[in-house]
Parts: structure tokens; C-alpha cells; sequence
């Protein structure tokens, strides 16, 4: 499943997908640690799945707690998507 | 006298005098308790019996119990006879006799399925504050998701509050925004809070009532089409939600999106709870296994 976490206002689209096929078969969950904001959460979901998500309290301002991560120039790569190694993360903006 | 509320909305409930639920296998329940509305449907052996459909209070364990009852009345059936019971929609932690609690999402794609047939794959569901976007498979689980609860755009709560504004009951709403004699352009704002004020701005310019309502379908229509491209429709295409009852609004995302949204037999607002009671029926079955 392809979940996406976010919103779109004014400015832009502001979503974080994951996608949750690869949170099955992942034993690492590297997105816990990887994330210096601590953004994800490993839940068991409504077909009993084990899957990352993005804890409800950021989801309305990710665009602002992902700010430090995102310089405007020369954007290193994202410590999530990093750390995701099965490459489940995909960020729109 | 009473000041009228236009924004008011059926409260109602339902069952089936037809179906003898005494000799049934299963009896499970589902109840969706949102930001706006609440509603409650019990399916005995899979199919629809029972449901109501009433306002959220400001209590969310009360208001479980209040639809949950209005859906029983009259059937000669307790809460006790009901096998399985799930909660759903933004209060579902908090319906205090549900055996399980499940997103609104996964709900609202399975009680789709159902409502719509398997063919459907991408359901838009106009919830009282926040709207989804969901593709699901031919069994009615999710594939992907977005949903939209940063603002009341979109909304019901946002077509209420719009009804309050221009003293028209909120049904008469989809049926009067055809009677313009040209399709406006939308309002421009997205926020409920500036299009209320344009709205507003529209009507002291000397625009009839009609086209300030057509703007305003046009606008909500066009900002939920800007949240399914998101994620892509693919056919066959629904909505769920009070807001699928708005012909006004459903005819403006059908003309935009270029496809036509499927029929339901059932009211659209009630899908979320189809598909609780749903989930309660497969789980009752899984527990009965093992
Ligand atoms: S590391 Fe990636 S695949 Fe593993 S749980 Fe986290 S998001 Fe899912
Ligand atoms: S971009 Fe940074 S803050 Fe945002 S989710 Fe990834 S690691 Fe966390």
C-alpha cells in the first residue's frame, strides 16, 4: 500500500509517501533512528501488517519539520531515505 | 421562534423489516463516528439490516451510543445479540463497546466495494472535515491513500457553513447551483474562512444566490480533483461522504475529471460503517477458526 502523509496548500504539495509492501518484509526499521526528528512510527495497520508511518502530530507541518534536511542549495541526500535501504520513502517536494 | 439552521442536514434511521436476523449466523456492526456525523449500520449475515445516521455531539463515546441505539430501535434487537462490533472515522477509539477499532480508510474502501461493486478503484470520500483520496483492489483493500484534514475546504462542514451564510437548506444546494444561466468561475479562495468572506463580497456586488452557490461548488469541486490527481483516478471511480449526496458538487468533479462517478443504491454517508461492520464480519469469522 502506498500511503502518503502530508497535505497541499497554497504554496505547494507536501507529502511523504511510504510504501508500506516493503515495511512487511523490513527487519530493520532504519526510519526510527534515521530520521533525526523522529518523525516515523512502526504501528501494526488494519490488515495486520507491521508498517512505518508518520506520527499523527507532524503530518500537518512537514513541511516545516523537514525544512532543516532540505537546503534550498545543494540537497545532500535525505537521512530517511537513506536509511530506508529497501526504498520504501519517496518525498514530493 | 427558532432561528431556522439551513446547514441542518436528514438525521435518520432504517431497518429492514424483511430480513429475520433471529436465525442468522452472523450479526456484526459497524460504527463510524466522525468530526460531523455519526452513523451506525448492523449487517446480519452480510447484508445491510439496520442503520442511523445522526450529528456528532461534543461526546464521542455518547454519540457512539446514541447512533448505535437509533440504529436498533424498533428491530427487537440488543446490543448484546450483535456478534461483532467495529469502530471507525475520527472518534473510533472511543465507541466504548467496539470489539476493535479500524481507520476510516481502509473502511471506507472496503464498505466502497461493497456499496459500488468490485470494480470500483479509486473512492473520494467527502468526510465532515477532511476528504480522502483511496485506490483499492477488487476486494476492497487499500492500495494507496491521501488524505487532506489540514483545512475544512472540501468539506462538509465546509458546505454547512455555506448553507448558514446564504439561508438555503443544505439539500437544495446541488439542485440550485445548475439554476445560473452560465457557469461562473469558482471562488478563489480554498479556505473555507475566504470563501465564506468572497461569498459574501458576491452577494452585495448584486450576484444572485445561485451563482454565488455555483462558484462555490465549482471551487470545492475543483480543490478535491486537485487532491485525487494526486495520487491518479483509475476507473471505476465513487464518492463517499455526506458530500456525494451534492449533486452540485459531484456533477462539477465528474465534468473536471472527465469520468462519471458510480451510483450507489445506499446512502453515500453510511459506506464507512458498511465497511466496519464488514471488517466485523471477517473478524468474527477468523475468531470463530481459531
Ligand atoms: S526502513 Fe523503510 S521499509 Fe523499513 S519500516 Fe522503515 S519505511 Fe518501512
Ligand atoms: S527529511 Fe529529515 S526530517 Fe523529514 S522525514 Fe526525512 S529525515 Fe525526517
Amino acid at each position: 500500500m502506498k500511503a502518503n502523509y502530508g497535505y497541499m496548500d497554497g504554496s505547494g504539495e507536501y507529502y511523504i509517501t511510504i510504501d508500506t509492501d516493503h515495511c512487511i518484509e523490513c527487519a530493520h526499521h532504519g526510519c526510527l533512528d534515521g530520521c533525526p526528528k523522529g518523525m516515523f512510527e512502526i504501528i501494526t495497520d488494519d490488515y495486520d501488517d507491521e508498517v512505518a508511518q508518520i506520527k499523527e502530530e507532524f503530518r500537518k507541518k512537514i513541511k516545516y519539520d523537514c525544512a532543516d534536511c532540505k537546503p534550498v542549495k545543494d540537497r545532500p541526500p535525505l537521512p530517511c531515505q537513506e536509511a530506508c535501504t529497501p526504498g520504501a520513502i519517496e518525498h514530493s517536494w | 421562534m427558532a432561528e431556522r439552521e439551513f446547514w441542518r442536514w436528514k438525521e435518520y434511521n432504517w431497518h429492514d423489516e424483511n430480513i429475520d436476523w433471529k436465525g442468522c449466523d452472523t450479526i456484526t456492526a459497524g460504527v463510524d463516528v466522525g468530526s460531523v456525523s455519526s452513523q451506525a449500520v448492523i449487517m446480519v449475515d452480510g447484508k445491510l439490516y439496520a442503520f442511523a445516521s445522526t450529528r456528532t455531539g461534543s461526546d464521542s463515546p455518547q454519540s457512539a451510543q446514541k447512533v448505535m441505539d437509533w440504529a436498533l430501535e424498533n428491530t427487537g434487537m440488543n446490543l448484546d445479540d450483535i456478534h461483532y462490533k467495529v469502530g471507525t472515522g475520527y472518534g473510533r477509539v472511543n465507541v466504548p463497546f467496539a470489539d476493535k477499532a479500524i481507520t476510516e480508510i481502509a473502511c471506507h474502501a472496503r464498505g466502497g466495494n461493497f456499496m459500488y461493486g468490485n470494480t470500483v478503484r479509486t473512492i473520494l470520500d467527502m468526510g465532515g472535515q477532511d476528504c480522502k483520496a483511496i485506490h483499492c483492489d477488487e476486494r476492497g483493500k487499500v492500495t494507496n491513500f491521501l488524505m487532506n484534514d489540514k483545512c475544512a475546504a472540501g468539506t462538509g462542514r465546509g458546505m454547512e457553513v455555506f448553507a448558514d451564510l446564504l439561508a438555503v437548506p443544505i439539500e437544495d444546494i446541488g439542485e440550485l447551483s445548475f439554476d445560473v444561466e452560465k457557469e461562473p468561475p469558482p471562488v478563489s479562495s480554498t479556505c473555507v474562512v475566504f470563501a465564506k468572506s468572497e461569498a459574501s463580497g458576491l452577494l452585495r456586488k448584486g450576484w444572485p444566490k445561485n451563482k454565488v452557490i455555483a462558484a462555490y461548488c465549482n471551487a470545492m469541486a475543483h480543490r478535491v480533483v486537485t487532491l485525487l490527481e494526486r495520487i491518479g483516478v483509475e476507473k471505476d471511480f465513487a464518492i463517499t461522504g455526506g458530500i456525494g449526496k451534492n449533486i452540485g458538487v459531484v456533477k462539477r468533479i465528474e465534468d473536471e475529471l472527465g469520468i462519471e462517478a458510480l451510483k450507489a443504491d445506499g446512502d453515500t454517508q453510511t459506506a464507512g460503517a458498511v465497511g466496519a461492520a464488514l471488517f466485523g464480519k471477517a473478524l468474527l469469522e477468523k475468531s470463530r477458526k481459531s
